[in-house]
């Protein structure tokens, strides 16, 4: 005798018929139901992702490699800690993270030059040493070209760091301006976004309203060759007006020159417009 | 002025109304990051027998940040409505909770309340409220408001419809916000953050949903969350804005962090009512905020994050909001640590604007550097809806691929749906219905090829 399984199939999921519009995004889109619920196989592929998010949060960024990395561009690097010893202190005390510990600071007070330089780089783990690993190498291999008319500083790797970690790197540095390349908190389908932050002028007590922010660097997000062109731009418009942040508009896809001078947007965007940055 | 309570032969004493209100607030990560929290469990509940002693009257003599340097103090002390506050100015902040949980406070006298009542009321009472009080005092308020929708309707829930994409991608939106709608999500407003500040891009954004709104007549609203400046120009270029979106805060120096001030968002209204796109009604504001913003911007005077956030509502509440959205555990383990704090300011949160008269919803998140997970999401998203929140958030998949962070999904509203009874947006239902999305019943439908929407998407 058949059961009742073999005559009546068992499909407790509701499709969605619009699975062809994945092709569009990574999001989660289409799963279908079981009853309002999720399936299973959905339900278990945010279980999966979540846990590799979480496990890219707690990775210790990889400083010697990165360092040879920075050596083979043909550029000066220096390191850096911040006060936040470890990721657990880091997480607690964002305040610990933008500070020097003494040493690092005592160690660019020895290195600063006679000349000082128009701009520093500052690469940071943040909250994803994944995404520096993966992205911040690249990211200046396509900037530094692009930047003939700039004095620039060392590229400086830090250890436990927040955005505002680049603050007190480029006063120390006396540089004029700071960009600061930085893992951003890690999503479940981008667990290695990098961000970009451009201070110019920096000084203590600086908040995101003097910066500006690039988003999401990373091959499936923006490009390099895109993100590098962006950095030019702002710190070419920063240069200009003097500052950086809510003033500085990025139009860089509009109709504009780099030299004329053009309407402007603000540039608080993604985590800076709904609180900490990273 | 200084406050005390003795416990046994220990008196604890209190500088003033600021360190009263932080020693007495529920522990969390940020108020220990600012260095106001209790230091004791003990030092705890003495702040909370001083604060519960404390005639409500108090805060009207004695503000928490300086009413000189600070123009939401001044916006809060001058536009303090005396005439609502008469019914409870006798009251000692104790006796306000009895209050605020017997019959007496119902639906109508609460409203006739909000104005009578400053943040800092409100946040000192909540901090002598467990969870369940929370959730039944907020329950009897009912803040609605109307652009082309009805929200905030007893026994109704609405979506803000989250498609976003990391570069603005149109198609990739499009195709976040189809998946939406076909889950029945969108009454509250289709609100996209935009990873670009670019003009253009946002131009091209709030096109896009205004395109896909008139075609198929969508009675909802949408919004490119993006800066006010951004949408200040949108509008002077001929943009179809229909709501402005800024981010506030609870003093003025954090809200000049966010590049903003009351004047700004002044002006910014006057711009969106200008265009007279609502078409039953005239709230064109979407605020977001979140406890702990004040300390990241160092604008937080001292004051517990609490405080803080109940102080941004104010902000809010002088410009007539058509949604104001706490996002709750956004901002990360350093100001709410795990799920436990998240729940507990999520529900703070929600009963503070909702006293004050907001039509709160909350965006029950998390980010992948917190203690939390899904489950705690389920708790406060239950919570929430048992409550009576106007709206939450719906992302597909629960996944925001643009701002790498966990909200709910169009699966957790339909499981609040579901359990709680809650109905649609009338209007939307009424829409979704006609578009077979949903049943008589407002239960999805399974869909084939031949859904109209299907038939748009193939042409995206």
């Amino acid at each position: 005798m058949k059961s009742i399984h073999t005559l009546l199939p068992f499909r407790p999921i509701t499709p969605d018929p619009w699975q062809s519009l994945r092709r569009y995004t990574q999001a989660r889109i289409a799963l279908g139901r079981s009853g309002s619920s999720l399936p299973t196989a959905a339900w278990l592929g945010f279980g999966l992702s979540h846990a590799q998010a979480r496990d890219a949060v707690h990775q210790p960024l990889d400083a010697a490699t990165l360092h040879g990395e920075i050596e083979a561009l043909g550029s000066e690097h220096l390191h850096v800690t911040s006060r936040a010893s470890t990721r657990d202190i880091y997480l607690k005390r964002p305040d610990l993270g933008r500070q020097l510990a003494p040493e690092s600071a005592a160690m660019l007070a020895e290195v600063r030059s006679e000349a000082p330089p128009d701009v520093v780089f500052v690469v940071a783990d943040g909250l994803s040493s994944l995404a520096v690993a993966r992205h911040a190498v690249p990211l200046l291999r396509a900037t530094l070209p692009l930047l003939q008319a700039w004095k620039i500083g060392p590229i400086v790797v830090a250890e436990q760091g927040r955005v505002a970690l680049g603050d007190p790197v480029a006063v120390a540095l006396e540089a004029r301006a700071v960009v600061v390349l930085i893992g951003e908190r890690p999503g479940l389908t981008s667990a290695d976004s990098l961000g970009v932050y451009l201070t110019y002028a920096p000084r203590s007590g600086m908040t995101d309203a003097d910066r500006n922010c690039i988003s999401n660097v990373r091959p499936e997000g923006l490009a390099y060759a895109e993100a590098a062109r962006k950095i030019a731009y702002l710190l070419a418009g920063a240069r200009r007006l003097g500052q950086s942040g809510v003033a500085l508009k990025d139009d860089s896809d509009a109709d504009t020159k780099l030299d004329t001078p053009s309407p402007f947007i603000p540039s608080i965007t993604t985590t800076a417009s709904r609180g900490e940055s990273a | 002025m200084s406050y005390a309570h003795a416990i046994g032969p220990q008196r604890y004493v209190f500088a003033d109304l600021r360190t009263l209100l932080a020693k007495a607030s529920p522990a969390r990560s940020g108020d220990a990051l600012a260095g106001v929290i209790a230091d004791r469990e003990e030092e705890r509940m003495a702040a909370r027998y001083a604060l519960a002693d404390l005639p409500l009257a108090r805060f009207l003599q004695e503000a928490v940040v300086p009413y000189e340097d600070d123009e939401v103090t001044r916006l809060i002390v001058d536009t303090h409505d005396e005439a609502a506050f008469a019914p409870v100015a006798h009251l000692t902040v104790g006796e306000f909770r009895d209050w605020v949980l017997s019959d007496e406070a119902d639906t109508a006298a609460l409203t006739a309340l909000h104005r009578g009542l400053t943040p800092e009321m409100v946040a000192a009472v909540s901090k002598l409220m467990r969870n369940q009080d929370l959730i039944l005092a907020a329950r009897k308020c009912r803040v609605v408001t109307r652009f082309r929708n009805t929200l905030g309707l007893p026994g109704h829930l609405a979506v803000r419809l989250q498609p976003n994409h990391p570069t603005d991608d149109p198609q990739g939106i499009a195709a976040a916000l189809l998946d939406g709608l076909l889950y029945g999500s969108g009454d509250a407003v289709i609100g996209i953050n935009p990873a670009s500040d670019n003009l253009p891009a946002i131009w091209r954004l709030l096109q896009l949903m205004d395109d896909l709104r008139e075609r198929y007549a969508i009675p909802t609203q949408s919004c490119v969350l993006t800066h006010v400046t951004n949408t200040l120009r949108a509008i002077e270029s001929g943009a179809p804005v229909d709501l402005v979106f800024q981010s506030i805060a609870g003093s003025e120096l954090t809200n000049r962090s966010f590049g903003v001030d009351l004047a700004l968002l002044r002006e910014a209204r006057d711009a969106a009512l200008s265009l007279g796109r609502g078409t039953l009604g005239n709230n064109v504001m979407y605020f977001e905020t979140g406890q702990g913003s004040a300390l990241s911007a160092n604008g937080h005077w001292g004051v517990d994050q609490q405080t803080m956030e109940a102080r941004a509502y104010a902000v809010a509440r002088a410009f007539d909001p058509l949604l104001v959205n706490t996002v709750v555990g956004f901002i990360g383990p350093e100001y709410l640590y795990d799920g436990k704090e998240i729940i507990r300011a999520g529900l703070e949160d929600h009963f503070c604007g909702k006293l004050l008269g907001l039509p709160m919803g909350c965006d029950v998140c998390y980010t992948n550097h917190s203690e939390a997970d899904q489950d705690d999401m389920d708790n406060l998203l239950t919570l929430l809806g048992v409550a009576g929140i106007n709206f939450i958030i719906g992302v597909p998949g629960a996944d925001d691929i643009m701002l790498n962070y966990q909200s709910t999904s169009f699966h957790d509203a339909l499981f609040l749906r579901d359990t709680l009874g809650l109905k649609r947006t009338p209007e939307f239902e009424t829409w979704l219905q006609d578009m077979g999305i949903t049943t008589a019943q407002g239960r999805l439908r399974p869909q084939h090829a031949d859904q109209t929407l299907l038939r748009y998407a193939s042409q995206i």
